[in-house]
């Protein structure tokens, strides 16, 4: 029994490796520095976390059938831009559309969600039906929608906002930022979609053995395509929420957040092979990515060595993700 | 010289559950063709990978010249002269002839501490070896580009340039053309007057009596006997290959055929080398066998059917009603199954559970307001098949890859017994499975043809297929070639002599 027990003591040392190393980082840092445990500290990491979850749980969708999307950077630039020249105060100077009236915010955040979710139709459908692999299509796209975001804003970066737009932000029920709260009801969406609907099934199958999928009567392309176009619409969303954070936006809004994403994801436990992960999987990812951006800083990492330690978490994680499933074979 | 030139003695191999060898002996006369024959799983492939070290063999001697020697990889079979051409050629399309030719092996010239490929030499070399096997094609050219013909020559100058002096031939012809086998039996020929020694394993009875200079006869992983071929006759070597009698390991069945229920009409492939112009009828409460060898394009029609491959002509009718197939999801909405041959490539989900891997196909079936899975009813369902087929597991949470091939099999037959198709189309339903599972199949099968439904059922295991089957078409070369009922005389010979017609 003793020797069983500490195969059990090891395989949950290597199975939750990453989280045990999260957790003491952060207790490590809550008790060396004074104000990290401050609950307005809390509320910004979180803060961060939420535009980050919702990307992270669009990306998911991708990774699970084995795919990826390396538009989701840009589409967030893009959607923060659509937003931000939709609802700038009339007495901004600057103001992009200098007679139009702010629109409704509700409407706006529909607006962007709409425009991305037709580009990533068009992603899908590439992949879906013409075979280009995810990695390419996605490629394809990143550039269309970067040259497209900066003939529409002309490259110049929107501010001004309306208050009902930066309060997205600041804004705050029960205590807690609107920010917040949307990523939760995106999380218990996405929750939902991956459990409770086929289109969640058929996701996961699909990454499983898309053969077997074929043959058991998946309808692999429209699934595929919902997939793409669902991630493109939550990366207008999460450019909507970045935007409302910072106040305003620029074509650089979002870049590169698309490879913190899948890395996020695949240290919660997304399977780049396909067919495995969870939404708890992006939000653990996503939760160790900032807390562990947050920890350097208070460790008074340097800001350039911060990207090595990033780094190496990614490559110790994955290491050890590989081998869950290479002991289970 | 020794008088064989290659011996094998005793060589016993078992995987998981099954005896594949059982003191099997094989004896090579030096500069001859050596046919070695039996029914697909007789136990040829596995005595020459055994040979050729892709398997490792439990038991048994290899004595080469005379002299023992041991063969544990390939790389090393190839060191003793042994080179092999595998039925399925495993080349790199993308690079050259030469590149595939010397892959593993390129000659390299030095550039003070650089080892670099030495193309010249790599070239000039492929040619001249090209030419050995009566081919002259650039050694420049994509290998992809070549007909399957033209790149088997290549496998072949691969064996020659190796200086091999045994060459194993996998089935070589199943996927060659008429002219194609001319050309390469003339290379044999060639080799065989050089003094290279030569096994050639094939189903075809007209090229073992064209080219084979004895042959060798397997049945059911065990040696049957050597014998010069000029002294068998088509007959003969069939009775040899077949001859054992029928087993009762099938259950009791009353099963009574009773309308049409799907009929094909000279359905062709859009593949010329595939399955041209086949019909045939299928009865409500009927088991329907199809036998045939390894290549018979049995798997492709079926696939065709099921609208997995593609089709270039002919009619599909179900209840009398002309079916357009275009997707799977048609065929099953026609009420048409398939479970496939290849479990692990196109079957289960690994990393999905056994839930998953049952519900996949009816989660329509399980909707509640029409769009949200209802997790209870699936849970009974899927509880229910577990019961009923004695799946064993833990709990239906489980892995499918953790389960054995015959619970994972079982768990495929759930996924369709639930979504209850009038047509199941089985490939291969117990290939690769133990035997107490095997029986469970077969008695499931039974049931559902005792509800009416009717199924198909492709069998390269002659006992199986003459034991489970009501009636049974045969096919060859992607041909339908005969029908056989219990009326007229339901045998092996008649079968075999159905299946080696081209």
């Amino acid at each position: 029994m003793v020797n069983t027990n500490q195969q059990k003591i090891k395989n949950f040392l290597i199975n939750n490796g990453v989280i045990i190393v999260m957790f003491v980082l952060v207790i490590y840092t809550g008790f060396t520095s004074d104000n990290f445990f401050t609950p307005n500290n809390l509320m910004n990491i979180l803060m961060n976390m939420s535009s980050r979850l919702v990307i992270a749980l669009g990306i998911a969708g991708c990774v699970i059938t084995a795919g990826c999307d390396l538009s989701a950077g840009r589409m967030i630039g893009f959607g923060g831009c659509i937003a931000g020249t939709l609802l700038q105060r009339m007495d901004y100077s600057n103001k992009f559309f200098p007679d139009m009236q702010p629109l409704n915010v509700f409407l706006v955040v529909l607006i962007v969600m709409g425009i991305c979710a037709a580009f990533g139709t068009v992603t899908g459908f590439f992949i879906a039906f013409l075979n280009v692999p995810p990695f390419i299509a996605t490629l394809a796209m990143m550039e269309i929608i970067y040259g497209i975001c900066m003939i529409y804003t002309g490259a110049t970066p929107l501010g001004g906002y309306v208050k009902e737009y930066t309060d997205v932000a600041g804004g705050k029920f029960i205590g807690i930022n609107f920010l917040i709260w949307i990523a939760i009801f995106v999380a218990i969406i996405s929750w939902f979609i991956f459990n409770m609907t086929r289109h969640g099934k058929y996701m996961y199958a699909i990454g499983g053995n898309p053969q077997a999928a074929e043959v058991a009567g998946v309808p692999v392309k429209k699934t595929l395509i919902l997939i793409y176009m669902k991630a493109a619409a939550m990366y207008g969303l999460a450019g909507f929420m970045l935007g409302a954070k910072a106040g305003g936006a620029s074509v650089m809004l979002g870049y590169g957040y698309e490879m913190e994403a899948i890395a996020a994801c695949t240290i919660g436990g997304v399977s780049v092979t396909g067919g495995r992960g969870k939404v708890s999987s992006a939000v653990i990812g996503v939760a160790v990515f900032e807390l562990l951006k947050v920890a350097l800083q208070y460790m008074g990492v340097d800001a350039n060595a911060q990207y090595i330690a990033i780094g190496i978490v990614i490559f110790v994680a994955i290491s050890l993700d590989i081998r869950k499933y290479i002991a289970k074979k | 010289m020794a008088e064989y030139k290659l011996k094998l003695e005793g060589i016993c191999k078992s995987f998981p559950g099954v005896k594949a060898l059982d003191n099997v002996q094989l004896s090579l006369r030096p500069g001859t063709v050596h046919a070695l024959m039996g029914e697909n799983g007789a136990g040829k492939s596995t005595l020459m990978k055994c040979l050729f070290g892709i398997y490792k063999m439990d038991a048994g001697e290899i004595y080469l010249d005379g002299e023992k020697i041991k063969v544990n990889n390939p790389d090393e079979a190839m060191k003793h002269g042994i080179a092999m051409v595998h039925q399925e050629l495993q080349p790199v399309p993308a690079r050259s002839v030469a590149e595939n030719l010397y892959l593993g092996r390129f000659p390299v010239k030095r550039f003070g501490p650089l080892q670099v490929i030495d193309h010249k030499t790599m070239y000039e070399e492929t040619e001249k070896w090209l030419k050995e096997v009566k081919m002259d094609f650039d050694p420049k050219a994509q290998l992809g580009t070549l007909s399957i013909g033209q790149m088997q020559s290549v496998e072949i100058a691969k064996a020659v340039s190796q200086q091999a002096k045994v060459v194993i031939f996998d089935e070589p012809t199943s996927s060659l053309s008429d002219n194609e086998v001319e050309a390469l039996f003339r290379i044999m020929d060639d080799l065989r007057s050089k003094g290279v020694t030569m096994v050639y394993i094939s189903h075809k009875m007209d090229e073992i009596k064209r080219i084979a200079d004895d042959i060798t006869i397997m049945r059911d992983g065990t040696y049957v006997g050597t014998w010069p071929a000029a002294e068998m006759t088509t007959d003969q070597i069939i009775a040899k290959m077949v001859g054992r009698e029928l087993t009762n390991v099938y259950p009791e069945k009353e099963n009574k055929p009773g309308d049409v229920i799907l009929e094909v009409k000279h359905l062709s492939s859009i593949h010329e080398k595939s399955f041209q112009d086949v019909s045939f009828t299928l009865r409500k409460g009927e088991i329907l066998g199809f036998g045939g060898l390894v290549g018979a394009q049995r798997t492709e029609l079926m696939e065709g059917i099921f609208a997995i491959r593609g089709i270039a002509s002919g009619e599909i009718f179900m209840h009398g009603k002309k079916l357009k197939l275009r997707h799977p999801v048609d065929a099953m909405n026609a009420g048409i199954g398939l479970i496939t041959e290849d479990r692990r490539g196109n079957g289960i989900f690994g990393c999905l559970s056994i839930k998953d891997n049952v519900s996949v196909s009816v989660y329509n079936k399980f909707l509640r307001a029409g769009f949200i899975l209802d997790h209870k009813r699936i849970n009974r369902v899927v509880d229910d098949s577990i019961q009923k087929l004695s799946i064993k597991t833990p709990s239906m949470k489980e892995h499918i890859a953790n389960l054995s091939g015959g619970n994972q099999q079982k768990v495929i037959v759930s996924r369709w017994l639930a979504s209850d198709p009038d047509v199941l189309i089985m490939d291969e339903p117990t290939r690769g499975i133990d035997v107490g599972a095997k029986h469970e199949i077969y008695e499931i099968m039974n049931d559902l043809a005792k509800q009416g439904k009717a199924i198909i059922m492709i069998s390269s295991e002659m006992s199986e297929l003459l034991g489970m089957s009501d009636r049974v078409y045969v096919m060859c070369n992607g041909k339908l070639t005969g029908e056989i009922d219990q009326t007229k005389d339901m045998t092996q010979a008649n079968v075999m002599a159905y299946a080696t017609q081209f």
